[in-house]
């Protein structure tokens, strides 16, 4: 299924969808951490339960706020009570943990035996009295980041549309945050700081430095963020009443962004994703522009950027890149790395939302017209052994992929960086562009410094059968 | 369902996964959901390997779940077998694939009819094995097919070997130090002068399974993987296995002389009793070890041992009967193997625990105290909570434990290495004698440790500065007890005279 049109677009292909990526339900790892009050609880089986517990090494030591509820043969076959089971279980969370929200993620096992999750969690959270939110982040149609995706979707419908009059003023915790410490009236000055706009709520997942750098960056365009969803707690989820604007940060979030629209009757603002200094300022831009604001020094501030990150960009100029695809940030990535001045061979994707990606990949399209490198061939489900073929004929300069590939395509000779460090790594905003190439420079930087040594390939060349 | 984020042993698949690609050019395909195969990240992780794991998956997704995974996985089995051309495929069952409940037999016959190399379905139930279970018997089909297979076609070599030689049943890709145990093992073979028929799995060709009848005798080292394959070859063949696993001075003298009993049987008249006195009393640092001064110091002091069956009983049996120490308890997550376990530990500690409960044991370590705990990276977390050091004696492990050093806990090597785990684990002897001495370095505030172990007993000032001058690795210890003679008494507050009169009282 090939797509080429004029040479200067790009092409999509779809392979067999045989390649390594996480199972969705590893976003409780982050997501858990971010939503303070929160307890997830996956529902499904010992094998959800051993990728948990190796996915998260030392985490797991630390009593985190997530359990499995794992099915046994009694719950498979139907002679236990699901609403029973889940009763007890959810009963246990409540008296030792005591969360304001529990968060149930459903398993390829519970879509299998077809248990009614989305049924039972509002006759449970009546009864016990915490909301029970649903998401289903399976293997059957999901990968990785995907999973924060169905979380963020399901957290959508429980934000209230309008903020009780007492609790207003609590209800914006950013912009609390941002104030703390502050006199009334110099908060009050503040406010008058910002442009006169529509609301406007953020939505992905980020770590709080992040969200506060991202939301102090729209304040200087006198932007004013007035949610955040997710927040750092549950109980302070934004208020999103019809007709506000929304805006993803996050390349991952399609179904997110299709309920805040269709359900939530927002209008979403598509913009690149602001990743690398290209992508904040192509973000904040389009935020502006429909808001109706003119952005200002938005050009000095990426110039400068770029400037502190030369060291880096010296060593990855030229150079080829090739992203096997597993976490959905493949596209604005590369679109980053070519500004740089690398060529990318091929971005593999899991899954491509033309629409939702839409303003990302006229971005990629233009930057590469732009720096002069023919546009990269985007493979969305792609096929982990025809890669590998593609990679040792490419010989690229970088290979970004997963962990299972990564020790065995370093032994012969070919560099790597682990994927997954994306995704966890703080690198939306200006301050955080340096940290990304920090990431991709590392295994070009450390085998600079064993060049000399002649141990390239560390494998026996095998005999062709 | 039960609620749970720890789990000792892995599911079933990760066991068959591990036999398949300890295997020379053997394939595995996982019947799976997207994300399943995080095998691969293990083995290449935590094993450093240089190869691709030779595992992939057949993806069960939407459409899968709508017209039957049929088509696919016999086309993944035939598309693998010209990609790589393995001498196997070995499809491999996942938990989403026991509901499913698709005919992967039929498919399996299928695939075979166009493909070059062999092709086999895993029987393993997920809702039945775990882990450790899958991997015995996945290794037996292996084996077991092989010679049904060398049978049917009249190439089955009969005969033995003409110098005594052994198969070693049981190393494999993922296993706890199984690689250095191996080499170790292969050493001790050669000093007693055996020769090594076949290694299985790890490194082995299915093609050369139809020689193991040759070898004469079975040593299976550990007791959770290999036993099912010696039983079979031992009825098949009447092979017969030893099944002793050689970790520590004591059992590595039982497991050879055993496997002198069985060679005589068979006429070898070996007799290997000046090689184990030579070894064990001027080879192996061990013996030695546990007469000196050093090891003196470690009488009486407690400890507490967690694990897999074979290395818990193992560990149980050297720091009891080979060094002195008390072990108040001793436990293992192989339920399914209670009664064995309970039948070789029990007169080395004072009680057996039988338990995949991570809390629970977190628990009975906290209320215990040892000086040192013997367990898993789990148990090796509840020690650094409770400021106890542990020496990990089992799997599961983290990256650290595939050490790139010699390392083995088998044979006479083993005894070394494991000496110097527990020495370094208990705080050393003159240390702890100096601290006691002049009232310990450390200045840190009492801190409730324990994970069970509350207390709200009022200290005066000047008890509270004796407690915070006892040694960290027994404060806790005195502690409890002060707190105890105190409230046996209905003293409220505590005191420099109730703490002394505690101490005469109870020897905290």
């Amino acid at each position: 299924m090939t797509m080429t049109a004029e040479p200067q677009a790009l092409s999509f292909e779809c392979e067999t969808g045989n390649y390594h990526t996480f199972c969705p339900i590893s976003c409780v790892a982050w997501l858990y951490q971010k939503i303070e009050d929160s307890f997830f609880l996956v529902i499904g089986t010992k094998t959800c339960g051993y990728f948990l517990q190796n996915a998260m090494g030392v985490m797991i030591f630390a009593e985190p706020r997530y359990a499995m509820a794992e099915l046994e043969e009694g719950d498979i076959s139907a002679q236990l009570n699901d609403y029973e089971e889940l009763k007890r279980l959810c009963l246990q969370i409540k008296r030792d943990r005591n969360p304001s929200v529990i968060v149930w993620i459903g398993t390829c096992t519970t879509e299998i035996i077809k248990m009614d999750l989305e049924g039972l969690a509002p006759k449970l959270e009546a009864e016990i009295g915490i909301p029970i939110v649903v998401a289903r982040a399976n293997g059957l149609d999901y990968a990785f980041t995907q999973g924060e995706d169905t979380v963020l979707a399901a957290m959508a419908a429980r934000c209230p549309d309008k903020a009780p009059e007492e609790e207003k003023k609590e209800r914006n915790a950013i912009t609390s945050l941002l104030n703390f410490g502050k006199k009334k009236e110099e908060v009050e000055a503040e406010e008058e700081g910002y442009a006169n706009h529509p609301p406007l709520v953020m939505f992905g997942s980020l770590p709080d430095p992040v969200v506060t750098n991202l939301t102090m960056e729209l304040k200087k365009q006198g932007i004013k963020v007035s949610g955040w969803l997710p927040a750092k707690r549950f109980t302070e989820l934004p208020v999103i009443a019809e007709g506000y604007y929304v805006c993803g940060v996050n390349p991952f979030l399609s179904r997110t962004a299709t309920t805040l629209m269709r359900r939530r009757k927002c209008k979403l603002i598509g913009a690149p994703f602001p990743i690398g200094p290209d992508g904040t300022r192509a973000w904040i831009e389009k935020i502006c522009s429909v808001m109706g604001v003119t952005p200002k020094g938005l050009a000095e501030r990426e110039q400068q950027i770029w400037e502190s990150m030369e060291d880096y960009l010296k060593l990855i100029r030229g150079k080829s890149v090739f992203f096997m695809g597993d976490n959905l940030l493949e596209v604005s990535l590369a679109r980053f790395l070519v500004r740089c001045g690398m060529t990318v061979q091929e971005i593999g994707i899991p899954y491509m939302d033309q629409r939702y990606q839409a303003a990302e990949l006229e971005l990629l399209k233009q930057t590469c017209i732009d720096m002069g490198v023919p546009l990269p061939k985007i493979i969305e489900k792609p096929d982990n052994y025809n890669q590998v073929e593609r990679i040792y004929e490419l010989n690229p300069d970088l290979v970004i992929t997963g962990m299972a590939h990564a020790n065995p395509l370093e032994a012969r000779g070919i560099n790597t960086k682990w994927s997954v460090e994306f995704t966890f790594a703080q690198m939306h905003g200006f301050s955080n562009a340096r940290d990304i190439l920090e990431l991709v420079t590392r295994p070009l930087r450390r085998n600079d410094n064993l060049k000399n040594l002649g141990w390239d390939k560390l494998v026996r060349e095998e005999a062709k059968v | 369902m039960k609620l749970a984020y720890w789990m000792y042993a892995g599911p079933a698949h990760i066991g068959t996964l591990r036999i398949a690609s300890s295997f020379k050019n053997v394939h595995a395909i996982m019947h799976a959901p997207l994300g399943d195969d995080y095998f691969n990240v293990m083995r290449s992780m935590l094993e450093r390997e240089r190869n691709f794991t030779p595992v992939t998956t057949s993806v069960v997704d939407r459409h899968v779940l709508a017209r039957g995974s049929g088509e696919k996985v016999v086309d993944n089995i035939t598309r693998k077998d010209s990609e790589e051309s393995p001498d196997l495929i070995v499809l491999t069952p996942t938990c989403t694939s026991s509901i499913l409940q698709e005919d992967l037999h039929n498919f399996v016959e299928q695939a075979q009819m166009n493909s070059k190399g062999d092709v086999m379905l895993a029987d393993v139930n997920h809702y039945r094995v775990n882990e450790l279970q899958a991997a015995d018997r996945t290794l037996e089909q292996i084996v077991k097919f092989y010679i049904e297979k060398a049978r049917k076609k009249g190439d089955l070599p009969t005969g033995k070997t003409s110098k005594p030689s052994v198969n070693i049943i049981g190393i494999s890709t993922l296993g706890f130090h199984n690689h250095h145990d191996c080499t170790e093992l292969k050493r001790l073979m050669a000093d007693l002068g055996i020769e090594i028929n076949q290694v299985i799995p790890e490194g082995a060709s299915v093609h050369e399974l139809k020689n193991l009848p040759q070898a004469w005798f079975n040593l299976v080292p550990y007791r959770e993987l290999g036993l099912m394959t010696a039983n079979y070859l031992q009825a098949e063949f009447g092979m017969p296995f030893v099944d002793i696993t050689p970790m520590g001075v004591v059992e590595t003298a039982r497991c050879i002389r055993k496997i002198q009993e069985v060679l005589n049987a068979q006429g070898a008249e070996v007799d290997y009793e000046e090689f184990i006195n030579e070894q064990t009393l001027y080879v192996s640092e061990a013996a030695w070890f546990s007469r000196s001064i050093d090891c003196q110091n470690l009488t009486g002091k407690k400890a507490v041992v967690y694990g897999d069956a074979t290395h818990a009983v193992a560990m149980a049996k050297i720091l009891t009967r080979e060094m002195g120490i008390h072990v108040v308890w001793a436990g293992t997550f192989c339920k399914y193997d209670e009664e064995w376990f309970r039948q070789e530990v029990s007169e080395y500690c004072d009680e057996v625990i039988i338990s995949d409960d991570h809390g629970y044991i977190g628990d009975r370590i906290a209320q215990v105290e040892p000086a040192a705990i013997f367990g898993t990276q789990m148990e090796r977390h509840v020690g650094k909570r409770l400021n106890i050091p542990c020496g990990v004696i089992s799997s599961p492990v983290h990256i650290q434990n595939f050490t790139l050093g010699f390392k083995p806990f088998l044979g006479y090597e083993g005894t070394n290495q494991i000496c110097d785990l527990v020495y370094n684990s208990f705080t050393l002897g003159m240390e702890d004698h100096l601290l006691e001495i002049f009232g310990g370095h450390d200045t840190k505030e009492v801190i409730t440790k324990g994970i069970s172990a509350d207390s709200d007993m009022n200290w005066n000032k000047e008890a509270k500065e004796l407690l915070n001058k006892i040694p960290g690795f027994v404060r806790g210890k005195v502690k409890r007890n002060t707190e105890k003679f105190a409230r046996d008494r209905n003293i409220s507050e505590i005191t420099l005279e109730v703490f002394y009169a505690a101490k005469e009282s109870v020897g905290a």
